[in-house]
């Protein structure tokens, strides 16, 4: 399997603070990868470093074995990245329809692919022209997933999809984590969720004080309890 | 696959028109204490076309704070400046600006406009590449050298025109003024009038039916997520500033033959009636400037014919009552 995605030895400064401290690992292309670890280990800012919204002071990042590491947001996300963060950022004074108009860099919204997410988010459609800062929590991360597929991308970041919501939502999003994955586009997950990144991921990378700690295969983790409990510092009953 | 449907109840989106009928209720409570209805009508008139001309140079300044978080103090001197351009224009032309043509006469009011708004948006361009871009997200800086930046743009404008106001008129077609009834209307007042609703309608249709309209509503919001969606943020501050200075020197024009004088330190002088419009109105947003103008000018209107010693402080006394009633401004944004 190709490799997509590649950070090798890289680095992040935020302020005085050294926070990746030379993250190794890759992501292969059209399967999903989980990158777990406890509050604080680095995972958002490894996120963002890939995005190019903190610039990595050392180490390289390569999409398809091509260096990304020194491209502005802007450039990493017409390279086929797409970023979900943690926070949503969805633009709360627009509608739904411009919320995802806007992330249609390459020309008008595609029916086709918008009857595909419909299918899976079909409160979008019934909030199509609503303001999006009016939504549920719920439906502002479907917005926000949403704005990340509408247009085929090659690789996505997914920064705690399932934060704060309900259950029965957070299974539905598991389906549709499932369903885009079908079509073979290659996911980088952060989920503190472990329930989730089981049912969800190929493949794990755990960080821990800013470097990657364990890789390996995500069923091989789900069945370890005690590695589990090593590098997570939790038990998978508690997530049953 | 099963699909999440979770949306059970929301609220139907609901317009919130009490800050816009501000000005109307202004006027109503005003009119008994006027008493005349043509004196009310003159005075109403003249808000009116005072805070077209104000909205015109506070919503360039509006949309550069809202979306680039920028503090610009040098707004003003973009004021003075397109009104100094505006003399370059009319003042060699005023053969056909004073001649007995209407087309002649707007002809070169226009090209006065068009030069103002090139120049100033040009310096813009200038302005914010050599000033601005170093003190991106640090205020005090951004204070201290927009505020530099504007005086050393007013200090050229002597070196170049003379410490002495420059006297300018508007074109003969738009000197006088109609008649309502008892009520006199100056022509220039409308004109003036019409060209801020212009810029309204046309700043409201990019906002809301363009994609270039969409990048700078999602841009005050959240620059950096626009960012992460593809589109260069830095190009869309450079256009957006372009804007601001291109209509702060818009403004200036409108402002200068309206007064019917230019002098370096009139922009200065206006900014500080811009900086409440735009507090008033809400940061970032055109709506709440335009509603906010329309308030500033008609309470100095009035208060001026009521109480002249009150209309020294009218505008502070607004803004106070306005944020009591709404801390973020008339039309707050979500994002801001």
């Amino acid at each position: 399997m190709s490799v997509r995605l590649a950070l090798e030895g890289v680095h992040t400064h935020i302020g005085r603070y050294h926070i990746l401290q030379g993250v190794d690992f890759d992501a292969p292309a059209g399967a999903t990868t989980m990158l777990l670890g406890r509050n604080g280990a680095g995972k958002t800012t490894c996120l963002r470093t890939i995005m190019g919204l903190w610039r990595a002071s050392k180490g390289e990042i390569t999409l398809d074995s091509t260096a990304i590491g020194a491209l502005r947001p802007s450039a990493v996300a017409r390279a086929g990245v797409a970023y979900v963060p943690e926070t949503m950022a969805i633009f709360s004074d627009l509608s739904v329809r411009e919320n995802l108009a806007l992330a249609a860099r390459d020309g008008p919204l595609d029916d086709a692919r918008l009857q595909w997410i419909f299918g899976f988010f079909p409160a979008l459609r019934k909030f199509w022209l609503s303001r999006a800062g009016s939504l549920s929590g719920g439906q502002k991360q479907m917005v926000s997933i949403a704005r990340a597929i509408v247009e085929p991308r090659r690789l996505l970041l997914i920064d705690e999809p399932t934060k704060g919501l309900a259950p029965a939502i957070i299974a539905g999003l598991i389906d549709c984590l499932q369903e885009i994955k079908r079509t073979g586009v290659t996911l980088l997950v952060v989920e503190q969720n472990f329930r989730v990144a089981r049912e969800v991921g190929d493949h794990v990378r755990v960080m821990d004080n800013g470097r990657i700690v364990h890789r390996g295969a995500m069923a091989d983790l789900a069945a370890d309890a005690a590695l589990q409990g090593r590098l997570l510092g939790l038990s998978l009953d508690s997530h049953q | 696959m099963s699909a999440i449907d979770v949306g059970a109840a929301l609220p139907r989106p609901r317009m919130d028109f009490t800050p816009a009928l501000t000005p109307l209720i202004v006027a109503a409570i005003a009119a008994p204490f006027i008493g005349s209805f043509s004196t009310f009508v003159t005075l109403t008139a003249a808000g009116l076309a005072m805070g077209m001309m104000i909205f015109v140079m506070a919503s360039g300044l509006t949309l550069a704070f809202g979306m680039m978080d920028v503090l610009n103090f040098g707004h003003g001197a973009f004021i003075s400046l397109g009104a100094y351009i505006a003399t370059l224009v009319l003042l060699p032309l005023a053969a056909w600006s004073q001649a007995d043509s209407l087309a002649l006469n707007l002809g070169v009011l226009l090209l006065a406009l068009a030069a103002a708004v090139v120049v100033c948006g040009a310096f813009g361009f200038v302005f914010e590449r050599l000033i601005i871009v170093p003190v991106y997200g640090q205020h005090l800086k951004q204070i201290l050298v927009t505020i530099g930046g504007a005086i050393v743009i007013e200090q050229l404008l002597y070196a170049l025109f003379g410490p002495d106001q420059i006297p300018i008129t508007p074109p003969a077609a738009l000197r006088g003024s109609f008649l309502l009834g008892d009520a006199t209307i100056e022509k220039y007042r409308v004109f003036a009038a019409i060209v801020g609703l212009v810029v309204f309608a046309g700043q409201m249709l990019i906002l809301n039916r363009t994609k270039i309209g969409l990048l700078i509503r999602a841009g005050v919001e959240n620059r950096e997520m626009v960012e992460a969606l593809g589109y260069r943020i830095d190009r869309l501050f450079v256009g957006v500033f372009m804007a601001s200075s291109a209509l702060a020197g818009l403004g200036g024009v409108l402002w200068g033959l309206y007064r019917e004088q230019v002098h370096a330190s009139m922009g200065g002088e206006l900014l500080v009636l811009v900086f409440i419009v735009i507090i008033i109105g809400g940061l970032g947003s055109v709506g709440g400037c335009f509603t906010g103008a329309i308030l500033v000018a008609l309470i100095a209107n009035y208060a001026g014919f009521l109480a002249p010693k009150l209309a020294l402080v009218s505008n502070i006394l607004l803004m106070v009552v306005v944020l009591l009633w709404r801390p973020r401004g008339l039309y707050p944004l979500s994002g801001r």
